[in-house]
């Protein structure tokens, strides 16, 4: 039972269906997500599998809504933000190379002081 | 390591194929889930195994929590502290020899009126972590942070230590087991329904007013951790609590140690961020926490479904240059992304601190600083850097004064640091007591960003007052004192205010 606040994001690519959690201060979600909790949102297909750093990327451009540089840096996560994949930590699955699978699960973290 | 042309990057040695789990390093069978430090993957099992050992080993290893001790849990919702209320729950429930044997129980302290939340969002804050803390069994103290307006100035003072020594830990274990008898000390603890929050709202205002006296980030930061500290003390005093557990781990002491040096605390280094803190003297805290990096942490309490309230800070949204804590933590957050040893390396560095003049008992007799109660480290030499920063300070600060080109007539007619300056006479018709003679460097630094200091809860003035009378007290009749420097009891039954918790 997680009581932060969590942004839930369903969404189907490429004929896979992914869900994002974000375990975000309350306000700080509020300006990078929105603050709005259940997303459904389709993303464009495309012909190779998607990976990591092309997620990443898209998350910047279609659900990030200010600051992206509190959630993003470089191509890659802000350091201090946690990601795991399907519950497992994103670095023994590749980081940024990961290729998404059909029902994984995101969730990002942060262990950031005040979100 | 260090030349110009040094290539950092590893030569490809056969990349990891992506998205092939490793095994765990521990158990060598099951898939790893985290990796806790570079290279080292552990599966949920042996993770779990790992997290809870590392909890009662750093409380077996210092010895400081004696066996029936009343210990207060500072719990602020966020991910480390309620990992911490869970490593005691998890410690109290063990098999009898491996078991905890204090009885705990819990502060929550909420800073909403600090960083302006509605009294809505507040109330529902707390009542989230209400239903957390009651599932415990715990007695829970829910204090908002505007009671420590209503606090009395003797938390200020430290008072004498009735802690017993190190040596007798052994013998108190012993003692205990015999007398408990296979009894569960946390039976005996009462529900305690603590309803809602107590709010005044003229309170919220003068603690919403004080907070924005503060013209800097880094300077709202300190006050808040200092009157967040009064209240725990005072919190843990009044209800007869003997420990302070507070939950900064790994991550979050690297970061206090970095900030510290920065802000001109080197001298309080070894209190602020060691495992045990006397500086209260009867109240010490503990950070059994700082054994975990913040990543453990975050993956031990969303796979085992630690709940944890997050409820926005100061710095929530601020950007990295905003305050000089939070530049110092993303400066380490991204040092440790490339380097995965920067955080434990300044872990380990405050580890082999230690306080000048020995760490145990009370510094009750020595002077200590109003807000942050360590021992002042003003009383220093001429010919030290912390004389001539001051010397440049009332240089400077006597230039903005239009009327005053000769700097000795402008150093009479400011205050400028008591007798710091050489000058007696710059804050006698101060009408607030001259409070930077009572202030540590960094504490002079914090209250020098207030814009009025008339603000400051009143306890803090009040014990100025009290403090700054005696002390022209004891400069009236310095010349019947007798052995002035040695003697300590002479000096302490004057300056050490009758404090009730000394004589009981």
């Amino acid at each position: 039972m997680h009581t932060c606040n969590l942004g839930k994001y369903q969404f189907s690519i490429f004929g896979y269906r992914l869900i994002f959690l974000f375990f975000f201060n309350s306000r700080a979600s509020e300006l990078l997500f929105d603050g709005v909790k259940e997303h459904q949102v389709t993303l464009p297909g495309q012909s190779d599998p998607w990976d990591m750093k092309q997620l990443l990327v898209w998350i910047q451009r279609n659900l990030l809504k200010e600051r992206p540089e509190l959630f993003v840096q470089g191509e890659s996560v802000r350091p201090g933000i946690l990601v795991l994949i399907n519950d497992a930590d994103w670095e023994l699955m590749g980081e940024l190379d990961y290729q998404l699978q059909d029902q994984d699960c995101i969730v990002f973290i942060s262990t950031l002081h005040g979100g | 390591m260090c030349q110009v042309e040094e290539e950092y990057r590893e030569p490809p040695l056969a990349p990891a194929p992506p998205s092939v789990c490793k095994t765990c390093v521990k158990c060598k069978d099951a898939s790893a889930a985290v990796v806790v430090r570079a290279g080292d993957p552990y599966c949920r099992t042996c993770f779990k195994d790992y997290f809870i050992h590392k909890f009662r080993a750093m409380l077996g290893k210092n010895r400081v929590i004696f066996p029936g001790e009343k210990v207060l849990l500072a719990v602020s919702g966020g991910p480390s502290s309620s990992s911490m209320l869970r490593q005691v729950q998890e410690g109290l429930s063990q098999n009898a020899h491996k078991k905890l044997r204090f009885s705990p129980g819990i502060v929550y302290i909420d800073e909403g009126g600090a960083v302006g939340r509605s009294l809505e969002e507040r109330l529902r804050t707390a009542s989230e972590l209400q239903a957390v803390f009651r599932s415990t069994g715990f007695p829970f103290h829910m204090v908002p942070l505007e009671q420590v307006l209503d606090v009395p100035p003797s938390v200020l003072v430290p008072a004498a230590s009735s802690q017993p020594a190190a040596s007798v830990y052994k013998a108190a274990v012993d003692g205990f087991l015999q007398a408990a008898g296979g009894r569960r000390p946390g039976a005996a603890v009462q529900q305690q329904d603590a309803a809602g929050l107590d709010v005044l709202e003229a309170h919220t205002a003068s603690l919403q007013q004080l907070m924005d006296s503060a013209t800097s980030l880094t300077a709202r930061q300190e006050l808040l951790s200092s009157l967040r500290q009064h209240l725990l003390v005072h919190t843990a005093r009044s209800h007869g609590y003997s420990k302070l557990m507070l939950g900064d781990s790994c991550s979050r002491s690297a970061v206090k140690l970095l900030a510290a040096v920065c802000l001109g605390r080197g001298a309080q280094l070894a209190q602020d961020t060691g495992f045990s803190d006397s500086r209260y003297g009867d109240v010490v805290s503990v950070r059994p926490m700082r054994d975990y990096s913040a990543k453990e942490i975050a993956f031990y309490n969303h796979m085992f479904g630690v709940p944890s309230v997050l409820s926005p800070s100061l710095t929530t949204k601020t950007s990295d240059k905003s305050s000089i804590q939070q530049l110092t933590e993303s400066f380490i957050t991204r040092l440790q992304a490339d380097f995965p040893s920067t955080v434990s390396t300044i872990y380990r560095t405050s580890e082999k601190l230690q306080t000048a003049g020995g760490s145990s008992g009370g510094t009750a007799g020595t002077d200590t600083c109003l807000l942050c109660v360590c021992v002042l480290d003003t009383s220093v030499g001429n010919a030290t850097a912390f004389r001539s920063t001051l010397v440049s300070q009332c240089l400077s600060d006597s230039r903005a004064v239009p009327s005053g080109p000769d700097p000795v007539s402008a150093k009479q007619s400011r205050p400028c640091g008591g007798q710091q300056c050489g000058t007696r006479t710059c804050s006698a018709e101060d009408r607030t007591p001259d409070l930077k003679a009572l202030l540590c460097y960094s504490c002079q630094r914090t209250l020098r960003d207030l814009s009025s200091l008339d603000r400051l809860p009143h306890y803090i003035l009040s014990e100025a007052q009290s403090r700054a009378r005696r002390s022209q007290l004891r400069e009236e009749i310095r010349d019947f004192l007798l052995d002035h420097h040695d003697d300590d009891e002479d000096d302490e039954g004057l300056h050490s205010p009758p404090d009730p918790s000394v004589v009981a």
